[in-house]
């Protein structure tokens, strides 16, 4: 049988995604440093709730409330022998949904980052790492998800890490990396570097890109990196609703429903087919956004200047992919 | 290349060829050499504190104006720390020894449901790299565990991290029960994590936030000098 969203992949120009799952819970009740996971059990109304909001706004696709259901996430709340549990049922949860859209629907199960850094530079072998994504892979298989979704990775060692977990549950899947430092991720690694990376992984995936990361404008300049490299595979964006403020005790992103359509809009000239948003995004947000992105004809390739124009000014100079990123220092001892 | 470059013989060099040569091997993050480095220095009987200045802290300095500057990042800066450490296993019981000056103390943890560590590690480090005594919570921490940390090591800054829109919030309830204690102008509080910016840290009342470790110790360093300034002279 075939996958539902490679189907959808050939049969559409665009793919509207969801929104933010955390800041949404925030707003519905869940209290700082509380797991989300454990609502699937406690609130499932509440998760019902966050997933039909994007359904009815007119998402194609969402991600399941699991992005901190992997053990070494859930260790924290002394739930770590819960992370195939709370998984599945964030995908049961969303299965229901999707089916009762009337329309074709993905249910995409989110696997967030494990938070530790990986051999040899830290504790985390790539044994244990592909254990720990496998357990929370046949969780949200068992619960009925379309594909694996793993986002916000930083480290090029957990996405492989990753891909090798969901070869084992037997699944196909996305990817998502976080390029929230000049450019790159935290980990240094580039646009064009995760492109190289993704095409040379056994199993690839049915779409790669980009998430979260600072402001809209930061990431589609990821994304025109990423197509840049003319690589095969479909590309995604799906940045935060502007930066996060804090008005009246509460979390707020200062994007607007129209920045964001505009933000929709250029990131399908800029070369992505799957489009959504990430912290911040409301049903709000992605009704404009699919409102913006049903009359958009795809247009050129958008220069930097334009985007800024548009979206703001980017948080740093250089992405890395343009040679103007200064290097680093020789030293005497180094050989290059 | 020469071969000759894969030769640096550390002993062989001068006092002031030796701490340049320690900049780069912090840089590459080449901790055998640092620590080597230390020991000769501390057999041509330099002070410890001025091996700790001159030679390490400011080889860190470098490393952290370039993280700064996005031409380093996380894996670099972390070999650096490393090397880094391996200096201080050395040096530090003979600083407390010679009763070095301090440049301060530094509580630091994750918030709350945040398992996150690597910024605070970081931080951290990079504080450490900069004289600074740092007292490391580990993740997860509620309002009740800094508190009692801060009084307990008679502190002077508060270094708060949190990754998480879910998780930063948490930040305000730590610094609104210091204000309720009346114990909130006793500390210096950093604020730090990927979603937080500026407007965020001043909004929940914090002293600054740092937008990555070398902002953080810069920061440290600038609140210090001024908590200084103000003590009674005598």
């Amino acid at each position: 049988m075939t996958n539902a969203l490679k189907r959808m992949l050939a049969e559409r120009s665009w793919i509207l995604t969801d929104g933010a799952t955390g800041t949404t819970l925030f707003n519905m009740g869940l209290s700082s440093g509380d797991a989300p996971e454990l609502w699937n059990v406690e609130h499932p109304d509440k998760i019902t709730a966050l997933y039909k909001g994007a359904v009815d706004a007119g998402s194609d696709l969402f991600l399941t409330n699991s992005f901190g259901g992997n053990g070494a996430r859930l260790k924290l709340h002394g739930a770590e022998k819960r992370a195939r549990e709370l998984s599945r049922i964030s995908a049961e949860i969303g299965r229901e949904v999707a089916d009762r859209a009337g329309r074709p629907v993905i249910v995409a199960g989110s696997v967030g980052p494990t938070g530790e850094i990986m051999a040899p530079l830290g504790e985390l072998t790539h044994e244990l790492a592909v254990e720990i994504f496998h357990e929370q892979a046949e969780g949200l298989k068992e619960g009925g998800a379309d594909v694996l979704w793993v986002e916000t990775i930083s480290a090029p060692e957990e996405f492989i890490a990753a891909a090798e977990a969901f070869a084992l549950a037997d699944i196909d899947w996305c990817g998502t990396m976080s390029f929230d430092t000049a450019g790159r991720t935290m980990m240094g690694i580039t646009s064009a570097d995760m492109v190289k990376m993704v095409e040379k992984i056994k199993n690839p995936p049915l779409a790669f890109g980009a998430n979260c990361g600072v402001g809209s404008s930061d990431i589609l300049r990821t994304v025109l990196g990423f197509s840049a490299q003319a690589p095969e595979i479909p590309i995604i964006s799906k940045g935060n609703a502007g930066i996060p403020k804090f008005v009246d005790g509460h979390i707020h992103y200062d994007g607007t429903p129209e920045l964001m359509s505009q933000y929709a809009c250029l990131a399908v000239d800029c070369g992505a087919q799957i489009i959504g948003g990430c912290c911040g995004t409301t049903p709000d947000h992605l009704r404009a956004m699919r409102r913006a992105l049903e009359s958009h004809t795809k247009g050129a390739r958008p220069t930097l200047d334009t985007i800024a124009q548009t979206l703001g000014s980017f948080s740093s100079v250089s992405d890395g992919t343009d040679g103007a990123a200064p290097s680093p220092r020789r030293t005497r001892r180094r050989k290059d | 290349m020469s071969d000759e470059e894969d030769d640096i013989i550390l002993a062989e060099l001068s006092d002031d060829e030796l701490v340049l040569q320690m900049h780069d091997d912090l840089y590459d993050g080449m901790k055998e050499e640092i620590e080597e480095g230390v020991n000769i220095l501390l057999g041509r009987k330099w002070q410890p504190y001025r091996v700790l200045t001159e030679a390490l802290v400011a080889g860190m300095t470098i490393v952290g104006n370039d993280f700064r500057d996005g031409i380093l990042f996380v894996p670099e800066v972390l070999l650096a720390a490393g090397a880094m450490k391996g200096g201080m296993e050395t040096l530090k019981p003979l600083l407390i020894e010679s009763g070095a000056p301090r440049m301060g103390k530094m509580v630091i943890g994750t918030v709350k449901g945040d398992i996150h560590d690597i910024g605070k590690n970081l931080v951290g480090m990079m504080m450490e790299g900069a004289g600074f005594e740092v007292i490391d919570l580990g993740i997860n921490n509620p309002v009740e565990d800094y508190l009692e940390a801060l009084s307990r090591e008679d502190a002077d800054i508060l270094g708060m991290s949190a990754l998480l829109t879910t998780t930063m919030p948490y930040m305000k309830v730590v610094i609104d029960t210091m204000i309720e204690q009346g114990i909130r102008e006793d500390y210096i509080v950093l604020v730090g994590g990927a979603p937080l910016n500026e407007e965020f840290g001043k909004a929940i009342g914090a002293d600054s936030y740092c937008r990555d470790a070398a902002v953080a110790v810069e920061t440290a360093k600038g609140f210090m000098a001024n908590k200084h300034n103000q003590l009674p002279a005598g």
